[in-house]
């Protein structure tokens, strides 16, 4: 599905941009946009460093096992093919955690490092499995209990309106989430051995 | 009320990092005789291989975002949709950043601004604005991050999941705006 997303974002960008005129602008576009990547991915190097460094110590003295183990309730319905003591868990409730927290700057290096511990149990190491998908469903909705800090700036006063609105409707974007990767990992176009499936 | 309540919350929110940064050093050494330092220098090793290893990911989706967005396609999406929005009463000043926020955070953010700077923070179109981008993510930055920091490649149902959970939080967000504010 991903491949036709791509190339599709890339085709309708140069046809209606040759229609439009705007030829000129995806291509600049599309230089710019390479060199952005990578600078956010190399920005990403000193905060990656730091909470993976301070995960290790937290893995070291066991303290992720105690979390994994306090929401095994939770998690064992969320990721039924994740062991009960592997370490996925305790890197996914952290990860859910800084979420809720509003700590965009945390939840990455903690989300990696529970992709790269999902990776472990996967068979096929370039196909993505049940559990992935739907730590993935699950961060996309972001679950969030802190509004971002760049909206508080925008709203002011008005923030503490916008604080349940949003809870709101980002608790339905996460039931939603949930729901669909439920739904959908047993459907046949999106079953792991189906080679059709781009 | 619920004023001091956000504002007890934001207040709190401030001591979440810092209070990681020394309580989980400070738990394994003092409980556990965990050498902190030298455990901190391994796992930060990993920092700089996995920030290299997503890089061709993000290249292939913001080089798409990017172009996709340069071509002014969202503007005709736009004439196209804004009728049909109307009519569900979903306000058609608030679909740019509907249809924006699961390509680019800049980007929406930046159109979050623009509806705040002409209809006022008080609106209900910025007021939708706000949770709208509050209550969803960039869900193609994610998908080429998260799998591409480990070389997953068919991503099989995640992205419609993660495109479903969006919508449903963007409606959502449309109507619980409404049945508050109006």
């Amino acid at each position: 599905m991903l491949n036709y997303i791509w190339f599709g974002m890339m085709l309708i960008g140069v046809v209606v941009g040759a229609l439009t005129g705007n030829i000129d602008a995806v291509t600049e576009a599309a230089i710019d946009m390479a060199k952005v990547a990578v600078n956010l991915a190399i920005g990403l190097i000193g905060i990656m460093a730091l909470w993976l460094g301070i995960m290790k110590i937290a893995e070291e003295s066991g303290l992720i096992r105690i979390i994994a183990k306090g929401l095994r309730p939770i998690t064992i319905r969320l990721f039924p093919d994740v062991p009960e003591d592997h370490p996925a868990i305790g890197s996914i409730v952290l990860n859910m955690s800084a979420n809720i927290l509003g700590l965009g700057n945390a939840a990455t290096p903690l989300g990696l490092k529970a992709m790269e511990e999902l990776q472990e149990l996967n068979p096929n190491k370039e196909t993505a499995t049940n559990a992935m998908a739907m730590f993935l469903a699950l961060n996309t909705s972001s679950v969030q209990l802190i509004l971002p800090a760049t909206v508080v700036a925008l709203m002011g006063s008005l923030s503490s309106q916008i604080f349940i609105t949003t809870i709101v409707a980002t608790t339905m974007s996460s039931i939603a989430a949930v729901v669909a990767v439920k739904f959908l990992e047993k459907r046949k176009r999106f079953s792991i051995v189906n080679r059709g499936d781009v | 009320m619920i004023d001091s309540f956000v504002g007890i919350i934001n207040e709190i929110s401030k001591y979440i990092i810092p209070f990681l940064l020394v309580g989980i050093p400070f738990y394994g050494l003092a409980f556990k005789k965990v050498k902190v330092y030298e455990s901190f220098v391994e796992g930060a090793k990993d920092g700089f291989t996995i920030a290299v290893r997503i890089i061709p990911y993000l290249v292939a989706i913001l080089v798409a975002i990017g172009m996709f967005r340069a071509s002014g396609a969202l503007d005709l999406l736009l004439d196209f949709l804004s009728p049909v929005l109307s009519f569900i009463g979903f306000p058609p000043e608030n679909l740019p950043l509907a249809l924006m926020r699961p390509l680019s955070g800049s980007g929406s953010l930046g159109l979050l601004t623009d509806l705040v700077n002409q209809h006022g923070a008080d609106s209900l179109i910025a007021k939708i604005g706000a949770t709208m981008f509050g209550s969803t993510e960039t869900t193609f930055y994610v998908l080429a991050v998260y799998f591409g920091s480990v070389g997953i490649r068919k991503t099989r149902h995640a992205i419609m999941a993660g495109l479903f959970a969006d919508a449903v939080g963007i409606i959502s967000a449309v109507y619980v705006c409404r049945f508050f504010f109006e």
